[in-house]
């Protein structure tokens, strides 16, 4: 059984369609990336997983619960890690994992504090007020509070944004020690890397729709092929050689200060200056392909 | 799952109460400062020079048990409306909470019962200072803080509608002006309303904080059958209020 099944869900707000059609299947035990730019519908899609959005068309079930009707029992089952931090900052650390533990029905509060506080690594902060943690102590607090219940499902939204590089690395290991655990995790981000180190899969999602799926080596090979040539220089010689490359059938993108020559190693002779770096491909470079957008 | 399952609210109300362990001091000491202020101002000041005494009663007990009804609405009517207001758009906590087993229904009642609550329990503070200052304590006093929990769930009901109706946090301005101080002015505390123009006193009935006034009295100085009325009236507006609240909430909180 899947633990996740959308099909033909649509979400408008006004004349915004921030969910279009959207069919997605998470099977149970991986970790699924949904890797989309800003206003894809990535948040959206979460909240309409918790039930806090209601579908305006389209089935939706998470863990055997159809929703918006068991959105509760669903609920009970999953555990949220949101974009933005909404912890209790007067209150303890361990106060705000009991208030959650009760809410999730936990029958034994103090054992599930005791666990979330040693995945945190937090068991000696426990009696200091949240506003007295650091960045990365608060965003580890987040994560164990939606862990609290032990649930099947995580629903990601966006871990690490705006944090710095160390505590993203911090994130990643626990997010991995998930994984390896068999958790069920969906995971919407914007950043490539967060996906390709921590996904099992992953969806790219644009205006509304999943639009390709795949290991990120699948994706890579079906979209971006073996190698990328980035050519530098000032803007003229990159217009000339982006022209180059698009009349000889290949895809070039913008790369910052740079272009990048998709699927260079089946570049004729003259297609590519002699100059360019020569890199394998990457998921980056599929879901600029994909999206359009520029990656972070 | 079930509609209003005591362990979700539990839950929300154990999350207030967490956080109240952060702030109960200088909330009780504001509770018990107030009204001693007010009684010195209005009742010995105001007893001394202009009025001794309202229907037989020492205006500084007429203003002390009206005093009730002030503590009530502005410790439940303004946290509902703040308290919600900021808990959904700066702190994101609504969402933490929805996110969890929990709906709309139980979020908004637990909110309410909370409020009640602790309105409920400050709002006896005027009176038992006003014991102090030489009320006699009654019998019927025993009853004041369910009367005053009951008016406080009115209330707080009415605060979070408000916190879910307003788009900015500067519109509680027009809720204050408009709404609480005319209610404050017009419930009996400091003056009685029969001195008042005929259609003020009909429009007045209505006034959930009128009949919570004359409860207290009623509390201190001795029920009449009436009282069952204005009981029934306040249990009415927190039932009103109640939904109305879930239903302003429900429309704010689930896109």
């Amino acid at each position: 059984m899947a633990a996740i099944q959308l099909r033909g869900v649509v979400k408008r707000f006004g004349p915004i369609t921030a969910v279009d059609g959207l069919d997605l299947e998470v099977p149970e035990g991986i970790c699924l990336g949904l890797l989309g730019p800003n206003g894809a519908g990535k948040s959206t899609t979460m909240r309409l997983l918790t039930g806090q959005a209601l579908p305006d068309a389209g089935e939706l079930h998470v863990l055997g619960h159809e929703l918006p009707a068991e959105a509760k029992s669903a609920r009970a089952e999953m555990g949220v890690v949101p974009q933005l931090d909404n912890l209790d900052v007067d209150v303890t650390v361990e106060d705000n994992l009991a208030i959650f533990a009760r809410l999730y029905r936990v029958p034994d509060v103090g054992t599930a504090v005791d666990k979330a506080l040693d995945l945190a690594r937090l068991r000696e902060r426990r009696r200091d007020a949240v506003d007295e943690l650091s960045g990365g102590m608060r965003r580890r607090l987040l994560l164990a509070r939606g862990l609290v219940h032990e649930p099947k499902l995580i629903l990601l939204d966006e871990p690490t944004v705006g944090l710095d590089p160390q505590i993203r690395t911090e994130l990643w290991t626990l997010i991995g020690e998930l994984r390896s655990r068999g958790t069920t995790i969906l995971m919407s981000t914007h950043y490539i890397e967060e996906a390709e180190r921590l996904a099992d899969e992953v969806a790219v999602m644009t205006k509304g729709k999943i639009i390709s799926r795949g290991r990120p080596v699948e994706l890579i090979s079906e979209h971006a092929g073996a190698q990328t040539a980035e050519v530098y220089g000032p803007p003229e010689r990159l217009a000339e050689a982006r022209k180059t490359a698009e009349s000889h059938g290949l895809s070039v993108r913008p790369a910052g200060p740079a272009i990048a020559i998709v699927g260079s190693e089946n570049a004729a002779n003259g297609a590519i200056p002699d100059d360019a770096v020569v890199r394998a491909a990457s998921l980056e470079d599929v879901f600029v392909l994909l999206t359009g957008e520029e990656a972070e | 799952m079930r509609r209003l399952e005591p362990a979700a609210i539990g839950g929300v109300m154990s999350r207030e109460l967490a956080n109240f362990r952060t702030y109960w001091k200088g909330t009780t000491f504001s509770s018990v400062l107030e009204p001693i202020v007010y009684l010195l101002a209005f009742g010995l000041g105001l007893s001394a020079t202009l009025v001794d005494e309202v229907n037989g009663v020492p205006y500084i007990e007429f203003v002390g048990t009206g005093m009730v009804a002030t503590a009530v609405i502005f410790s439940s009517a303004l946290p509902a409306m703040f308290g919600t207001f900021v808990k959904h758009r700066f702190q994101n906590t609504y969402d933490a909470i929805l996110a969890a087993p929990v709906d709309v229904e139980e979020l908004v009642t637990a909110e309410m019962l909370w409020i009640g609550l602790r309105s409920g329990t400050y709002g006896c503070v005027p009176l038992l200072v006003t014991i102090a200052f030489g009320l006699d304590p009654a019998w019927g006093m025993l009853l004041v803080p369910i009367f005053c929990f009951v008016t406080a769930l009115g209330f707080a009901g009415f605060g979070v509608a408000m916190a879910a109706s307003v788009a900015k946090i500067d519109q509680f301005n027009y809720v204050t002006a408009l709404c609480i101080t005319p209610l404050f002015l017009v419930a009996g505390t400091f003056f009685p309303i029969d001195g008042l123009p005929h259609g003020v006193q009909v429009v007045a009935q209505l006034n959930p904080l009128l009949q919570l006034v004359e409860l207290v009295r009623g509390g201190a100085f001795g029920f009449e059958a009436v009282d069952i009325l204005r009981f029934a009236y306040l249990a009415g507006f927190a039932l009103l209020t109640w939904r109305i609240a879930v239903s302003r909430m429900h429309n704010r909180l689930i896109d």
